[in-house]
């Protein structure tokens, strides 16, 4: 048989082509260019003239900010030449001022040392594989804020020289406000938001007054308010420290937005989470903190963290009621010393930009890395 | 100007009920409250150049601050006892009203309607401020009246422009002028060469200029063709810190026309000049009628200067803003500083 098979046929392939690669010009680089990029005559130009438009503007940028940057210099003169770019002594010189604002600059540790602490709670506490989230939470949201406070404003019984906070300043402000005003208003939003669903008329409409009041008026209009009229309404002598009017008016104003987005994640959950909690026997409080609330949260997240970057930038707003924050310090160092050049007013909100994008930033990817992480469900 | 004007009416009109009250209850107790808590409160500027800024050290400079600080030293004998509050011009009149600060120092121009109706007093006159014009040296002009057939950069809906229109048609002078809705915009334009002349503030114009490419092309001319005059204030109804206040003014204008200086001070001391010898509490108790200490003259002049002092080192002719001392000169020099003395 075999014998036959052989010498009847002239040639019998006994093992398989190997794959040919396909054409050159559908693979590879190539290939993705001429799928994508220039398929028809029409996308070919559109992708040209892309391109063009994408050269002008980072080629413009990058002269701005690194060949006709000027790097050094002493004082705005060196930044007075013809064409030229982004001034960059100009903030390594008032770096402290940006940071610190009129904080004392023997008393730079203070501040130095509220970041340092949290930033390593915040890294504890971030990053999953470290045990201890309880004690670290409560040291991040009751124990730190309390720490933070005595250490940057001293006074009393800490022996450390009082700082009034006119003196706070720079991007310190800006943390002080955004992080009080995000980690404040958290628990606020999540008991309107629980308020709001409540079956007792009484709570939900005092949780949608207030939610509503604070998110029919703009943030704007909310500091001006804290600032230039709650004064006039208090009995006279009682003065508000000008930064706490600030943040209680941010606090207030995120929760109501916060206590929204909860909500949307308490809606999401099926209705038999609800019944099955109520089936195990499981009170008001023992159901939400077991059962309803972590499933709303972790559908959240998202939402909180827009919530927070949108808080951030928020922030600069302070300005308008007389702060001086990063983006106030950034204006208001233009009227320093020497530091007066064309160039100067751009490069400052440059640098306060680039600060704003990079804390935004992260927040975001943290966001994005918590969702995978905790994504345990309901997607199917 | 007229937007913040207005602004400033409304959020006095809020005000007026807790001033009047405030005055009420807190009378006569300014000083003594300042003197209990151990600091003046300042309003000032969020940053203008010259008047109040930060400077090289992180610490507020400037002639309004200078003001705040000579008031701290005539109380305390410390220059550094002052708080300064960083106001925005809407809020300001109200951070007075409600008693969040003790004076306002902050480029406020005194005006018939402010001083009448926002429960506010003025001072007296830090700095003369007024419209003026810039133009480029390589055109050769030097005076207002040669404008004829120049365009002039301004800025749109603002007091300057009616300023502006007054001054040219009173004069009979033609001009084009070509208006523009942000300061920036202004700027940019007479920058780009699409008008001759550019007018605003003269201090305005002057930290304006510092942002051109060559600010040594540019020319602002001597004239003034508004009056702005810039001073600290206080709440009405409390005539003891009010006189405080003006008095302190006046010993810095009165300590210049008696030349003495931050550096003479102390030779001073022992000067037979009866004016110097009340100015500087070696004679008289000055000090009692206002409620501080009888060698507050000298406390001010050894730990700022006078007022010519102040004005060199902030916004005389030798700082990068520039401003020639012009009509803000003493009336023995030409200029309309003028105090009643001390006697």
């Amino acid at each position: 048989m075999t014998d036959t098979k052989q010498g009847s046929v002239a040639f019998v392939r006994s093992e398989m082509v190997p794959d040919a690669p396909p054409p050159t010009s559908t693979q590879g680089v190539i290939g993705w260019l001429r799928v994508n990029m220039f398929s028809s005559i029409g996308n070919s130009i559109l992708t040209l003239l892309s391109l063009y438009v994408i050269y002008v503007a980072i080629s413009g940028v990058y002269a701005f900010t690194v060949t006709n940057a000027i790097w050094e210099g002493t004082g705005g003169a060196a930044c007075r030449v013809e064409n030229v770019g982004a001034c960059w002594p100009y903030i390594g010189n008032r770096l402290t001022f940006f940071i610190y604002g009129f904080y004392p600059d023997t008393e730079y540790w203070r501040p130095n040392l509220a970041f340092a602490i949290g930033g390593v709670l915040l890294f504890l506490l971030a990053t999953p594989q470290i045990p201890g989230k309880v004690i670290t939470g409560a040291l991040f949201l009751i124990v730190y804020p309390v720490v933070t406070y005595f250490l940057i404003y001293g006074g009393s019984f800490t022996g450390l020289l009082q700082v009034p906070t006119e003196k706070w300043g720079g991007l310190m402000l800006t943390l002080v406000v955004a992080v009080t005003g995000i980690v404040a208003s958290f628990p606020i939003g999540v008991v309107l938001a629980l308020g709001r669903r409540s079956k007792m008329p009484l709570v939900r409409s005092v949780c949608v007054v207030f939610i509503e009041l604070w998110r029919g008026v703009p943030l704007i209009t909310v500091l001006f308010m804290a600032s230039v009229m709650l004064p006039l309404f208090l009995p006279e002598g009682t003065n508000f420290d000008k930064l706490m009017r600030a943040l209680v008016g941010v606090t207030l104003f995120t929760a109501a937005y916060t206590a929204e987005v909860v909500r949307g994640g308490l809606q999401a959950i099926p209705k038999g989470q609800f019944e099955a909690a109520d089936a195990l026997g499981l009170n008001y409080f023992q159901a939400t903190m077991l059962i309803t609330l972590p499933q709303a949260l972790k559908i959240v997240i998202p939402g909180i963290v827009n919530n927070s970057i949108s808080l951030f930038k928020d922030t600069t707003l302070v300005s308008i009621v007389g702060l001086v924050d990063l983006l106030g310090a950034v204006r208001a160092g233009t009227a320093t010393g020497t530091w007066s050049a064309p160039t100067i007013p751009v490069t400052g909100y440059l640098f306060a930009a680039a600060v704003f994008w990079v804390f935004s930033f992260a927040m975001s990817r943290y966001s994005q890395y918590m969702e995978r992480r905790l994504d345990t469900g309901h997607k199917s | 100007m007229q937007k913040k004007l207005l602004l400033a009416a409304l959020a006095a009109t809020f005000g007026m009920s807790a001033t009047a009250s405030y005055a009420a209850s807190h009378g006569a107790g300014t000083l003594q409250a300042v003197m209990d808590k151990g600091f003046v409160q300042c309003g000032v500027t969020g940053g203008v150049r010259g008047f109040s800024a930060p400077d090289e050290n992180n610490n507020w400079t400037g002639l309004e601050v200078d003001f705040c600080r000579a008031l701290a030293s005539a109380i305390f004998d410390d220059a550094d006892a002052v708080r300064y509050t960083p106001l925005t011009s809407t809020e300001r009149f109200a951070a007075l009203s409600s008693g969040e600060i003790d004076v306002l120092s902050r480029t406020t121009t005194w005006t018939m309607t402010r001083d009448t109706s926002l429960g506010i007093n003025f001072v007296g006159v830090m700095f003369y401020d007024g419209q003026g014009f810039m133009v480029r040296k390589s055109d050769g002009i030097t005076s207002a009246l040669e404008l004829g057939g120049a365009s002039v950069c301004i800025e749109a809906g603002t007091t300057t422009e009616l300023n502006a229109a007054d001054y040219f048609s009173s004069n009979n002078i033609d001009v084009n002028t070509v208006v523009f809705e942000e300061q920036d915009e202004v700027l940019k334009a007479y920058e780009d060469g699409r008008c001759d002349v550019y007018t605003t503030d003269s201090s305005a114009l002057a930290a304006e200029r510092l942002n051109l490419e060559d600010p040594d092309a540019h020319l602002i001319l001597s004239q003034i063709i508004s009056k702005e005059p810039l001073g600290p204030s206080v709440r009405q109804g409390d005539d003891a810190w009010f006189n405080l206040n003006r008095w302190v003014y006046f010993l810095l204008l009165n300590a210049e026309e008696l030349g003495v200086t931050q550096a003479n001070v102390d030779d001073m001391l022992a000067s037979d000049n009866p004016a110097i010898k009340r100015l500087l509490g070696v004679e008289g108790t000055y000090g009692d009628l206002i409620g501080v200490s009888n060698d507050w003259g000298y406390r001010i002049i050894k730990a700022l200067g006078n007022y010519g002092e102040m004005y060199e080192r902030h916004v005389g002719p030798n700082t990068e803003i520039g401003i020639a001392r012009g009509v803000n000169a003493l009336w023995t020099d030409g200029g309309i500083q003028y105090a009643p003395p001390i006697r």
